[in-house]
């Protein structure tokens, strides 16, 4: 069964291909039943691959299969080939579960677009690049994923691209985004450079041995974490993600929450034992950033009034978390908070497209309210991600944030403290969208005429398509933080199910203060999140404390509008000296070694006359010459 | 009479091949141009054998066999080559041949 693994990316792949050149004369909702039949073909192999790793040994849970030789060129020899362990078939879950829910909610959402069947093409595949990605055995596998769901993102995120700002946004996706495949490709260089080979297994292991220095260890590193950060929007590469909102829900909610922003931590989660043997300022520069990301795209969430913005931003800002877990070492802790995170968040993202469907495309959170009557299904489902993200137990997310703080804290109280701002701003934060959008007096009815809605203006439940990912993402929302509970080491399911893939590099709690009082910090977490919705509430539903929402956060504390003036102003005219100096000096140098043959050309062609008998003449002249060079040396001699 | 040496054999061979070269250098006629070769094939022919003789190695005769059977093949595709040039024109000289210069 294992050995089947290659068929889990390859069936979406076979479903873009078809959408590809049938997907016109297929039609509306067949090509969406087939892109999502496809996928949940593939979660379907990929439980069994589950199983059939879960039946084996803990230590013989990885297993290589080669598909081809793809690029053997002397000593670099790169196979096609896919790695099913624990962390890769954990990923795959996740990505064809949530995946083929979103392509189930997409065929109601997407009813009735121009585009419809191009947009199953896309989703599809994406969820081939992701798998590619996520199944890699080496860095170019991973890589061939990593820039397929890049193209698919920007696909996607512009896939209404008739309106000017959802170019754009796609375009500013890209163009960031190549930032950090510029650290990948480097890394991969530096890595086949010292390992000579680009195979996880070998640099892993080349990093743990010492055959290479430590220099070069940190190199691979700290460039990867360049990748990671633009692929898993963190500072200061985040800003294209909130942008990326402008594509339809359903692609906010597989690409930009799910999955394909976890690819960074995942990457980082992959090389391990590569942080782990770096410099010590390698995983302090992950963990810095990753929790002044988390703070950062928190403080930025309180503020903002587009309903799919507030989520892009507290994406940001849980992605922040992950990575705070993967600098200070918590691996388990950071692939638990993935995995619970894209449960919830593909639920809120989901949830938002109901209400926005139901709405007739309304964003605007002030023009919402009230719609807890109107949307039942919607509500509870929404509240149910609303308690998971905010940290409420029993939710899932309670459990995954806490297992992260606890190692923060064992590594540096500092990051703890920002770590818990943070779960109190995304409380906070959460709450008031909760309350905004499903609470509080209906602000729609001024609204009603701007789109066009013909007499009264009432928002409508979704249909049931949408509804059943909606309740299934709910439960798993509840019950996500099983997976993974602190009481006893008996419970720790994941982290026994990860251990063989980030044993090296995990690094061990036992016996600190943090883990013999971890109750206390547990009960610290739940007074936090409590004490962030009570403020909340206060705020937006009693109105007892007037709303904080200075327009320095509304606009992202304007790192938008400094990187487009840094960017447009000394960055610009930067790029305008390379052109110049390329223009001049490259081009200059390339023209003119042509131009140098060129007249050279024009001077001998002459002596080509094309008359045989002169010809004949140069011949006997040079054999006279030749002659009587030999004779001449004849002489010396 | 007295008997030729082998410089006499050379000499001849030296004045046959100067008057092909000559031959090729002035003449414009293809046929012409082409039987002067032959001409300064042959002298080296004369000088291979004349030498072979006075040096007493079989070589120099063995080698005159390959250029036999080299010039005979060359005159093949020559010659084919000027019947068909010559069905395409009314009058031919080398010198009209000039369609690839530089």
């Amino acid at each position: 069964m294992t050995d089947l693994v290659w068929l889990v990316p390859f069936l979406p792949l076979v479903g873009g291909l078809t959408l590809m050149v049938f997907g016109a004369r297929i039609g509306e909702p067949r090509t969406g039943w087939l892109a999502t039949l496809m996928s949940a073909s593939s979660f379907v192999l990929t439980v069994l691959v589950y199983f059939d790793l879960l039946g084996m040994p803990a230590e013989e849970r990885s297993h290589v299969v080669s598909l081809f030789s793809w690029i053997p060129v002397g000593s670099l020899q790169i196979d096609f080939a896919l790695l099913a362990d624990p962390l890769s078939i954990t990923m795959a879950l996740f990505v064809t579960g949530i995946g083929s829910l979103i392509h189930l909610y997409s065929i109601g959402y997407m009813h009735g677009d121009p585009k419809f069947s191009k947009f199953f093409l896309y989703l599809n595949l994406f969820v081939f690049s992701m798998l590619a990605l996520v199944l890699g055995e080496n860095l170019v596998v991973t890589f061939l994923g990593w820039e397929g769901v890049g193209a698919c993102s920007y696909f996607l995120i512009s896939f209404w691209h008739t309106r000017e700002s959802a170019a754009v946004a796609g375009k500013k996706a890209f163009v960031t985004n190549r930032i950090g495949d510029w650290g990948v490709m480097t890394a991969m260089f530096v890595a086949f450079s010292v390992v000579g080979s680009v195979s996880y297994k070998a640099i892993n292991e080349a990093a743990q041995e010492g055959t290479i220095s430590r220099s070069a260890v940190s190199a691979i590193a700290i460039l990867l974490f360049v990748g990671a950060c633009g692929k898993s929007a963190q500072l200061p590469l985040y800003f294209w993600l909130p942008d990326a909102m402008e594509g339809p829900t359903p692609v906010s909610a597989l690409i930009h929450a799910a999955t394909m922003v976890t690819a960074g931590v995942f990457l980082m989660t992959r090389v391990g034992p590569v942080l782990a043997e770096s410099y010590g300022w390698v995983p302090d520069t992950v963990a810095v950033v990753g929790a002044a990301t988390a703070l950062f795209a928190a403080t930025i969430a309180v503020a903002q009034h587009d309903i799919k913005r507030v989520l892009a931003y507290s994406t940001v800002s849980q992605l922040g978390f992950m990575f705070l877990a993967v600098g200070s070492g918590a691996y388990v802790a950071a692939m638990f908070h993935m995995v619970t995170h894209s449960f919830f968040k593909a639920l809120l993202f989901l949830g938002s497209g109901s209400v926005i469907h139901g709405l007739h495309h309304e964003q605007d959170m002030r023009k919402m309210g009230a719609l807890r009557a109107a949307m039942p299904v919607t509500a509870l489902t929404f509240i149910i991600g609303w308690l998971a993200i905010a940290g409420v137990p029993p939710f899932a997310g309670f459990w995954s944030k806490d297992e992260i703080l606890l190692y923060v804290y064992a590594d540096n109280r500092l990051l703890y403290a920002i770590g818990m701002v943070t779960a109190l701003l995304t409380a906070y934060y959460m709450t008031r969208q909760v309350i905004l959008v499903f609470f509080g007096e209906a602000r729609w009815h001024d609204a009603s005429g701007e789109h066009g809605a013909h007499g009264d203006f009432r928002p409508h439940e979704s249909p049931k398509v949408m509804l059943v990912p909606l309740v299934v993402l709910s439960v798993l929302s509840v019950v996500g933080g099983g997976m993974q509970l602190p009481f006893s080491k008996d419970l720790h399911f994941l982290g026994h199910w990860l251990e063989p893939v980030v044993e090296e590099a995990e690094r061990s709690i036992k016996g600190t203060w943090a883990d013999e009082n971890k109750y206390v910090l547990l009960g610290v977490a739940v007074v936090v999140a409590l004490a962030g919705i009570a403020l909340s509430v206060a705020v937006y539903a009693k109105r007892r404390l007037p709303a904080v929402e200075p327009t320095v956060l509304e606009n992202a504390w304007f790192y938008d509008a400094t990187v487009a003036r840094l960017v447009g102003g000394p960055g610009a005219a930067s790029f305008r000296g390379v052109t110049t100096f390329d223009a001049r000096v490259v081009d200059g140098a390339v023209n003119g070694a042509g131009a140098v043959a060129r007249g050279l050309g024009g001077v001998v062609r002459r002596s080509q006359t094309g008359f045989v008998r002169a010809y004949a003449v140069f011949i006997a002249l040079g054999a006279v010459v030749l002659l009587a060079w030999f004779v001449w040396r004849g002489w010396l001699a | 009479m007295p008997e030729p040496t082998t410089l006499s054999y050379l000499v001849v061979a030296a004045l046959l091949f100067v008057v092909g070269a000559f031959g090729v250098m002035v003449r414009r006629n293809p046929l012409v141009m082409f039987m002067c070769i032959e001409l300064m094939l042959n002298a080296v022919n004369l000088s291979f054998v004349a030498l072979a003789g006075e040096l007493t190695d079989i070589d120099g005769q063995s080698l005159v066999f390959f250029v036999l059977v080299v010039a005979a093949a060359e005159v093949v595709v020559g010659l084919g080559l000027i019947v068909a040039i010559m069905r395409n024109r009314s009058s031919l000289t080398a010198d009209d041949l000039a369609e690839l210069k530089g």
